[in-house]
């Protein structure tokens, strides 16, 4: 007759007990989800970076763009601030850079348009899944950039907008590599026409490795922090600070 | 540890029923028991993810303009259908439409008691989802270079020439049908369909949804570009991600029913301690 029930089995049912206790443990924690869960964004992040900082998003071509490219988060500011650019077709609408940079400065929307241009023809990626491809044409975020002259210091950027919920201005924040990627615009132009109020008139950026809520619209001011620290709640983002999202978006 | 040697019978002597053996290698156990819990928390944070957008499309994009393959949903007259092409079929309760913990009713795809967390929270999912698949990933990787460099894959999974053999296959499908389960000797290896079940999971159903996972990552789309063209667009890779989480979900009732079938005593144990009685020939 065999021993079913050797000392090895019963340390191995001791270890196994271990485990699942602890990982009960773990889930019942309050600050599972803010530890133990945020190793994946954690995780994403450094192996992104790692393994293709600099590779470009696939682009497609004009057969390929979406029929109808829906909108989403708010499709038209509230503020009188905004509804007088809209009125005045944005003419004495400007765009500032400040922050940690040497030069701070404000461009107009003419100014951006007389800049080099790129236009690409990318998949934007809404994080509740769908997926629509469009063509944006834009100044590289990292002309603007050397413009400013960035300090040493600076790590991020933070781009404010003229949109709001219930009263918080909508915020959205990248890191450098990001910034100074060759496919990152200050778009002005969807789809061979002017930017449209809906998909976020007169500017907004295109940051073509991540999800759609980092593509801020009615981007009014970029700011160039060392930390997101002093930003909104601190995650870096609208929709970070409010219902969690990942600060990092390329998953 | 890795002994495949009868532990009561002398060396050399063939194992009959009623012996026991060793069956499952540590490392066979481990990441077993590891995958379930893994596997049961991507299922059921992935459905929540679904649930932010309950509609499936093939191509390199897809929206609510965009036609969608299968859909889940509630109608005006307030009831819960599920979509496939033009089928559809009624599922208030249970899709679409149902009644939550608390006697709320929620049109929400998939169904409280299938979803992590319970109620709507796609930032949560997510993070169960994307933390644990590094947990799910790894585990399959680590799994497969062992199960290789220790002959696992080669002798125990990979059926032999004999075994694919159709007349073999067919008798190996008609045991199954009568209930007929390997007693003595033969007992010691899986048979064939065993063996063609748990290569389809491991080889092909679980590198599939990692890979399609990897597909849906705008990030991973820029430095590998070839998984695209592979899946034929991010949209397809998501339905396709769904598609192998149904084969998976499939797998998993007709291996739990396989298991109580051959007796799950004898079965778990076996997958728990390793050790495995081997079933008494019929007199
Ligand atoms: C509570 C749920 C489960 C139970 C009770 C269970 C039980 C078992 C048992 C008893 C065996 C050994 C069969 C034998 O010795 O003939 C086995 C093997 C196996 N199971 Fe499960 N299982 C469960 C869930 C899963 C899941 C979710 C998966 C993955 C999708 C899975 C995949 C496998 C594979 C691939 C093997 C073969 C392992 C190898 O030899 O490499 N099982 N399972």
């Amino acid at each position: 007759m065999a021993k079913l029930l050797t000392r090895r089995s019963v340390l191995t049912g001791l270890g196994y007990g271990a485990i699942i206790g602890g990982t009960a443990g773990l889930i019942f924690s309050p600050s599972f989800h803010d530890m133990v869960l945020s190793t994946g964004e954690r995780l994403a992040y450094r192996s992104h970076r790692l393994i293709g900082r600099d590779a470009l998003a696939p682009e497609f071509t004009e057969a390929d763009l979406s029929p109808d490219f829906r909108t989403n988060g708010n499709t038209m500011p509230k503020s009188d601030d905004y509804q007088r650019h809209m009125d005045t077709g944005f003419a004495d609408w400007k765009l500032k850079i400040d922050g940690l940079v040497a030069a701070p400065m404000e461009f107009s929307l003419a100014a951006l348009k007389a800049m080099p241009a790129r236009t690409q023809i990318t998949r934007h990626d809404c994080v509740e899944g769908w997926s629509a491809i469009g063509k944006w044409t834009g100044a590289p975020l990292a002309a603007l950039l050397s413009q400013v002259a960035l300090l040493p210091s600076a790590r991020f950027l933070v781009l404010h907008c003229a949109d709001d919920f219930g009263g918080d201005a909508y915020y959205e924040s990248i890191d450098l590599v990001d910034a100074f990627h060759p496919q990152t615009l200050l778009a002005y132009t969807m789809n061979d026409q002017p930017l449209s109020v809906g998909h976020g008139a007169p500017l907004r950026l295109r940051v073509e490795r991540q999800l759609g809520y980092k593509q801020a619209k009615y981007v009014m001011r970029i700011e160039a922090t060392a930390t997101l620290a002093g930003t909104g709640l601190g995650k870096g983002g609208y929709w970070e600070d409010q219902i969690g999202y990942d600060w990092y978006a390329g998953i | 540890m890795s002994t495949t040697e009868p532990i009561d019978a002398p060396m050399n002597a063939t194992p009959a029923g009623g012996d026991v053996v060793e069956r499952h290698r540590l490392s066979t156990r481990l990441w077993h028991w590891t995958n379930v819990v893994t596997l049961v928390i991507m299922l059921m944070s992935g459905l929540m993810i679904f649930n932010a957008h309950p509609r499936l499309y093939w191509g390199k994009y897809g929206a609510n303009p965009d036609y969608a393959w299968l859909q889940i949903g509630a109608t005006q007259a307030n009831t819960g259908f599920l979509r496939i092409g033009s089928l559809t079929v009624e599922t208030t309760g249970i899709l679409g439409r149902w009644t939550d913990s608390n006697g709320q009713v929620r049109n929400r795809a998939f169904p409280w008691w299938a979803t992590i967390p319970q109620g709507y929270n796609l930032a949560s999912a997510r993070r169960w989802h994307l933390t644990f698949a590094w947990v799910f990933a790894v585990g399959i990787g680590v799994y497969l270079i062992r199960s290789l460099w220790n002959r696992h894959l080669q002798r125990d999974l990979l059926p032999s020439a004999e075994e694919v053999k159709p007349s073999h296959v067919w008798t190996d499908i008609k045991h199954h049908a009568k209930l007929q389960f390997p007693t003595g000797e033969a007992a010691r290896h899986y048979n064939v369909l065993q063996k063609f079940a748990y290569l389809l999971v491991l080889i092909i159903l679980i590198p599939g949804m990692i890979l399609t996972g990897f597909t849906m990552s705008p990030s991973l789309n820029a430095s590998t570009p070839w998984l695209l063209d592979l899946f034929g667009g991010r949209q397809s890779a998501r339905s396709l991600h769904f598609i192998f989480a149904c084969g998976i979900v499939l797998f998993i009732l007709v291996h739990l029913l396989m298991v109580v079938l051959a007796g799950p005593i004898n079965e778990i144990r076996s997958m728990i301690t390793g050790r495995y009685r081997l079933p008494k020939e019929k007199k």
